[in-house]
């Protein structure tokens, strides 16, 4: 029996047109447990993180978090939720600031000098009031990051969380995962290198 | 803490407003067109005074319909290039209230400047100042309809390479009875008579859409967020 207290989804099949993308694929993920999703170019992992982020409804299977469906629980696993596809997302025309204030302020009222804070965590203070356009992909990649770190969410889905970035960057981004799954919150990540994490890793190898 | 429908509604539409005004162009360029299209009538056409008041509710009207065209492709497009609309879906407010932040958004920068400028252009066509109140309110209950009109076209094609020529195409047909009834209003108040029947039927299409396509237009958005 699966946990109630989990992110599960089962035998999920998705079709694209003629091309049958997922094909019965199966996980379940426990708060402190990350799950790694890997897999050659082509294979769904992108497909599979929008379906869990419930952005796309699969043909067949289901997708249930603590023990619900998340259609059915649509709000609430929302506000939990923190999603980060492999666009940052951002507005060119707005700050970075302003880019996480009318993003994070939809799911829970913020300060400023929290999402400040948030920036100080990805290392990228110093933009937070340049407008987005001006920043390099790696500075994106981290405000986007700030973004889901300022949700406050207990789920992350990081769409390949380390496009972009430096050394630095890479670590950065392994702590703040270590953090995140210690503190009791659960994460998908898709990545194509190995995790060097102390926490409960679960791998997902998707294949064509 | 949560955040309620109301605070999301009014953050959107800053976050909409915002973004206009940092973007000037896209805000002046219907507006401009507006301007140069209206004058270009007098112009070319070298009319009477009499004339001009006759064929100024039909040029006034078709203009305000083509340049509010201009600016609904943006209306969700850039949102759907940049994974913005995908944090927008998942943001915990429900789609409907952003679309209809958006679009009330929209009509604030697009449909009110046009109200705003429509005097203007009133003069040059030769219409009688007493006949302002009633073509800038028909006007506003035009655009307004128009806007929601737009955010379903604008839903449907934002997955598609060359949409803004499919979303004219979706969007004037049902546009016309806007311009009936919107030249109909402005003909009636230069000719001093009562333009109550006309606007009427403005307003209640502007009730219908606003009640109706928001729900269109969110249907419309999760098929192409899939």
């Amino acid at each position: 029996m699966n946990s109630p207290y989990a992110l599960c989804f089962e035998k999920v099949h998705v079709w694209r047109g003629e091309r049958h993308v997922l094909q019965g694929v199966s996980a379940q993920v426990l708060p402190t447990e990350l799950l790694h999703i890997s897999g050659p170019n082509g294979t769904g992992k992108t497909t599979l993180l929008r379906v869990v982020s419930g952005l796309l409804r699969p043909e067949q299977g289901s997708v249930t978090w603590l023990g619900q469906s998340i259609t059915a629980s649509r709000a609430e696993y929302q506000a939990v939720l923190a999603y980060a596809s492999h666009e940052p997302a951002l507005k060119g025309d707005l700050t970075a600031l302003e880019n996480l204030r009318f993003a994070v302020g939809l799911k829970r009222r913020v300060t400023a000098s929290e999402l400040r804070a948030a920036l100080e965590r990805t290392d990228v203070a110093g933009c937070a009031d340049l407008p987005a356009r001006v920043l390099s992909a790696g500075q994106r990649r981290r405000v986007a990051m700030a973004r889901v770190l300022a949700m406050s969410a207990s789920v992350w889905l990081l769409d390949e969380p380390y496009t972009n970035l430096d050394a630095a960057g890479t670590e950065l981004i392994s702590g703040l995962l270590q953090a995140h799954v210690d503190g009791g919150g659960l994460a998908l990540v898709v990545a194509h290198h190995q995790l060097a994490l102390r926490c409960s890793v679960r791998r997902l190898e998707l294949n064509s | 803490m949560k955040v309620g429908a109301w605070q999301a509604f009014s953050l959107v539409v800053q976050r909409e407003l915002c973004l206009s005004f940092r973007r000037p162009d896209q805000l002046l360029q219907p507006l401009v067109f507006f301007l140069i299209v209206t004058t270009l009538f007098p112009l070319g056409l070298s009319l009477q005074l009499s004339q001009l008041r006759d064929i100024a509710p039909g040029v006034l009207w078709v203009a305000a319909l083509l340049s509010s065209l201009l600016s609904l492709d943006a209306l969700f497009k850039s949102d759907a290039d940049d994974g913005t609309l995908e944090q927008l879906a998942l943001s915990g407010q429900g789609l409907t209230l952003i679309v209809v932040a958006k679009t009330c958004a929209h009509w604030l920068a697009t449909g009110l400047a046009l109200v705003v400028v429509s005097p203007i252009v009133a003069t040059a066509l030769g219409i009688p100042t007493a006949a302002f109140a009633s073509m800038m309110l028909s006007l506003a209950l035009g655009t307004l309809t128009l806007s929601w009109l737009g955010a379903i076209g604008a839903g449907l094609t934002i997955g598609l390479r060359r949409g803004n020529v499919l979303l004219s195409l979706i969007v004037l047909p049902l546009a016309t009875p806007l311009l009936i009834f919107g030249a109909a209003a402005t003909e009636r108040a230069i000719s001093g008579t009562s333009t109550v029947g006309a606007l009427y039927f403005l307003a209640a299409l502007c009730v219908f859409t606003c009640t109706l396509a928001p729900f269109a237009a969110t249907a419309a958005l999760r098929i192409t967020l899939e």
